[in-house]
């Protein structure tokens, strides 16, 4: 978004540095602040901040890249790390699903929703089709998701494109639709709950549509971060290198203009959530065959994956590379936060799971009102006050 | 160019479909079918259908009449509650064993399910009227439901609650409006991170200050005991506590400062048109600020409700999503309070029949609980041309 007008007036040298340089400085710096206050926050309550955040990052597993570290403390690291990376897939691709459609003017706030419908479709398709060979039932269940989750996202985008309904209340709606409905699915007396009568939990997965473990056990690191990181080249090129993605971006910075050059503003408000969507559905179906393989209704209300998404898409500033950072970033924290991670002598779990939380807002109120303090630099120049670049919000 | 025309036609198709005239035909229609569902023949079967029914002419009523659908709109409404009305009565007559659940139950916990969202809404009017997108309603709540347990356990009395719950969703809707107004933020991103800084902050402040959940008694907003209003079924629920009071006055309120006073022309010129407002001499941002702090000062009751005024106690996260439903009400109601607040009541009823159903009827609770959303949904499918929103919601102003 930031980027965003490139024409401007200043000269070669003042451009790159505020849109390479500028545009990698501002998350860190927000999210340097961002830790600051939750630093005091804890000072306040009368820990450490200093060693509540050492005794977080040592659960995150980011010191496996440390080479002094080594023995026991390392498969200690390598075991988190998986864990963190595991974290991280889902959270690449809801930051995608939140980035497409923002890159086009529209702000996806559905994405559980669709990483829902995506869990539920993907789950369908491996607890069904029993005996099919495994790199096919694999395939035919994260093809249910991604179609799942784009057709979820897909309702979005029609609804705007044709009635003009505001995307922010009708993914909203369509999230609790979601959770309700698969509640509904998998609960005591459900349609499709599993063999437990007593137990509200689907059935588990056959085996050949689990996806490929491929570093340690506990639960292992699966073949789902590779489909991520693709994901992310796929939104890279989708958005800089075809016909689609220009388009989207043209709408996004200015639906007007779009207009008046012969772009269809409906059709890529409607294929823009629909993507979203794919990706938020596709990270619902990766993060149910590498690692959940069946879902307890539980899960539907204490799951909120796709809004940490919200502040990987605003962190990483809709670029892949941020967006890859911002993911690994906050997986880590999450992992780092943990219960199952965090010595309660140190920091307490409860406590730091909320820390996260809050650091996750701040990073997402300061990043946010920078995007600003950016435009109102540059419309200095090139626009009269008060008409810098917005995404259209009215209803 | 093709594609284009075609999504022209569909959205066309779709329109003429929605045009509230339908809509209230349709609501007329599953009223009569609530009331005729509700007939002899048929009562002993199920009591799902007719109640279904009845819901939906409620709902096709009061989303047509604030549209200008007047008359029409208001016969749905008639009959979606006759045709409720008669089919819980009937029913209590033919079948003794759902007397307590469907005459008072149902109408106490509509109102215990309305009265939170009421509140939000009235809030969210007021912030959407000046201008201010405030998606972070869902925050303020819940700041207002840690921050009245709080004060009402440290001082000992509800009263401080209230208070506390008021002075903390009002700081909260102060960094809101700060980075909507001064800083320009894009004010959905703001509100979102609202959300997600007050679900860590009370979740964080809960677990700091009572590590083993709340122990001591929480002192609660009590009822009022009018012996002659209790005995009234509806009138009794609706006036049984000091929060009802306060939600109608709330309520009556809004309406009259938006729409009788000075104060609120200048809130709905801001909201408007805050160019012309600032030309004539209003400190726009001076509103916006008022009527940002002020959403977030009655949300913030509303999420009180849900702790010191009905369970006495706080869970994290505890408003699960009611300040989203309170935003959608407020566009159900087309920013009108008193349709908002229809539409509040419409919701909870949609929540208080859930549990009955699916004990009565066998319906799922989790399948009617998405009930309200579908209904929010197709409203806005078949309304969103007509909700026309203040016309500078969600645009910042620059002071010229």
């Amino acid at each position: 978004m930031a980027d965003e007008p490139r024409a401007s007036t200043g000269s070669a040298v003042t451009e790159w540095f505020s849109t390479r340089i500028g545009g990698v400085l501002v998350p860190v710096a927000a999210t340097a602040l961002a830790f600051l206050i939750g630093g005091l926050v804890v000072a306040i309550t009368g820990n450490n901040p200093i060693t509540a955040y050492k005794a977080i990052f040592a659960g995150t597993g980011l010191n496996w890249f440390f080479p002094w570290v080594s023995g026991d403390a390392r498969a200690d690291a390598a075991n988190d790390l998986q864990q963190t990376l595991i974290l991280m897939a889902p959270l690449i691709l809801t930051g995608l699903a939140v980035a497409f459609a923002f890159r086009c003017g529209l702000f996806n706030i559905g994405g559980q929703g669709q990483y829902w419908v995506g869990f539920i479709a993907a789950l369908y398709v491996a607890t069904n089709l029993e005996g099919t060979p495994r790199p096919l039932h694999v395939l035919l269940a994260i093809v249910a998701a991604i179609v799942a989750g784009g057709i979820w996202g897909g309702i979005a985008g029609a609804l705007k494109a044709t009635v003009g309904a505001h995307e922010v209340i009708t993914t909203i709606m369509l999230n609790w639709i979601a959770i309700f409905g698969g509640t509904y699915l998998y609960e005591i007396g459900g349609p499709l709950q599993g063999p437990q009568e007593s137990i509200p939990r689907s059935d588990e997965v056959f085996e050949s549509a689990e996806l490929w473990p491929i570093w340690g056990s506990l639960p292992a690191l699966h073949a789902g971060i590779f489909i991520a990181l693709f994901a992310l080249v796929v939104y890279s090129v989708i958005l800089n290198r075809t016909t689609l993605g220009f388009e989207v971006r043209a709408v996004g910075f200015n639906p007007e203009a779009a207009r008046y050059s012969g772009i269809s503003v409906s059709k890529n408000y409607f294929l823009a959530l629909a993507i979203s969507g794919a990706f938020a559905g596709l990270a619902g179906g990766i993060d149910l065959l590498g690692f959940k393989f069946s879902v307890d209704v539980g899960d539907f209300g204490t799951n909120f994956i796709a809004f940490t998404g919200i502040a990987v898409a605003l962190l990483g500033r809709t670029r892949a590379v941020g967006i890859l950072f911002a993911a690994l970033l906050f997986a880590a924290l999450e992992v780092g936060t943990s219960t199952r991670q965090l010595d309660p002598e140190v920091f307490e779990p409860a406590l730091a799971v909320d820390l996260a939380t809050m650091i996750q807002a701040l990073v997402i109120f300061f990043v946010g009102a920078e995007l600003l303090i950016v435009y109102i630099w540059r419309a200095r120049t090139l626009l009269r006050p008060g008409q810098a670049a917005q995404p259209e919000l009215k209803q | 160019m093709s594609t284009q025309s075609r999504t022209a036609l569909l959205g066309n198709g779709v329109r003429r479909l929605t045009e509230p005239r339908t809509i209230a035909i349709l609501g007329i229609a599953c009223g009569i079918l609530a009331f005729w569902l509700a007939l002899p023949p048929w009562t002993v079967r199920s009591v799902g259908g007719p109640l279904a029914a009845g819901f939906v002419a409620l709902a096709c009523g009061i989303a047509v009449v604030p549209r200008g659908e007047r008359k029409l709109g208001w016969w749905a409404i008639a009959l979606g509650v006759a045709g409720t009305l008669g089919a819980i009565w009937l029913q209590t007559k033919e079948a003794e064993t759902l007397d307590s659940i469907l005459t008072a139950g149902v109408l106490a916990s509509t109102l215990r399910f309305a009265t939170p969202l009421a509140f939000a809404a009235m809030g969210g009017i007021f912030s959407e009227r000046s201008g201010i997108v405030n998606i972070g309603l869902e925050g303020m709540m819940l700041m207002g439901a840690f921050f009245g347990v709080w004060g009402a356990v440290w001082s000992g009395t509800w009263v401080v609650g209230l208070l506390m719950a008021m002075l903390f969703g009002g700081l909260l809707a102060l960094i809101h409006a700060f980075f909507s107004i001064h800083l320009r933020a894009d004010q959905i991103v703001s509100g979102f991170a609202v959300n997600f800084l007050a679900l860590g902050v009370t979740g964080f402040l809960y677990s700091s200050i009572y590590p083993g959940g709340i122990e001591t008694e929480v002192s609660r907003v009590p009822n009022v005991q009018l012996d002659f209003l209790y005995d009234i079924p509806l009138v009794g629920d609706l006036l049984g506590g000091v929060f009802g009071w306060i939600m109608f006055a709330v309520v009556i309120l809004s309406y009259v400062i938006l729409f009788k006073t000075p104060i609120g022309l200048r809130i709905r010129s801001v909201g408007e048109h805050p160019k012309a407002a600032d030309t004539v001499g209003i400190s726009v941002y001076g509103v916006r600020y008022g009527a940002v702090v002020t959403s977030g000062v009655l949300a913030a009751l509303g999420g009180a409700f849900l702790s010191i005024g009905f369970v006495g106690t706080f869970t994290e996260n505890m408003t699960s999503g009611r300040g989203y439903i309170a935003l959608a009400a407020v566009i159900f109601g087309k920013w009108l309070p008193g349709w908002a607040f229809a539409a509040t009541l419409l919701f909870g009823f949609g929540f208080a029949l859930a549990i009955p159903l699916q004990r009565e009827a066998g319906i799922s609770e989790n399948l009617i609980s998405t009930l309200p959303y579908v209904l929010t949904l197709v409203a806005l499918v078949g309304l969103i041309g007509r909700s026309i929103p203040p016309a500078a919601v969600g645009r910042p102003y620059v002071k010229g």
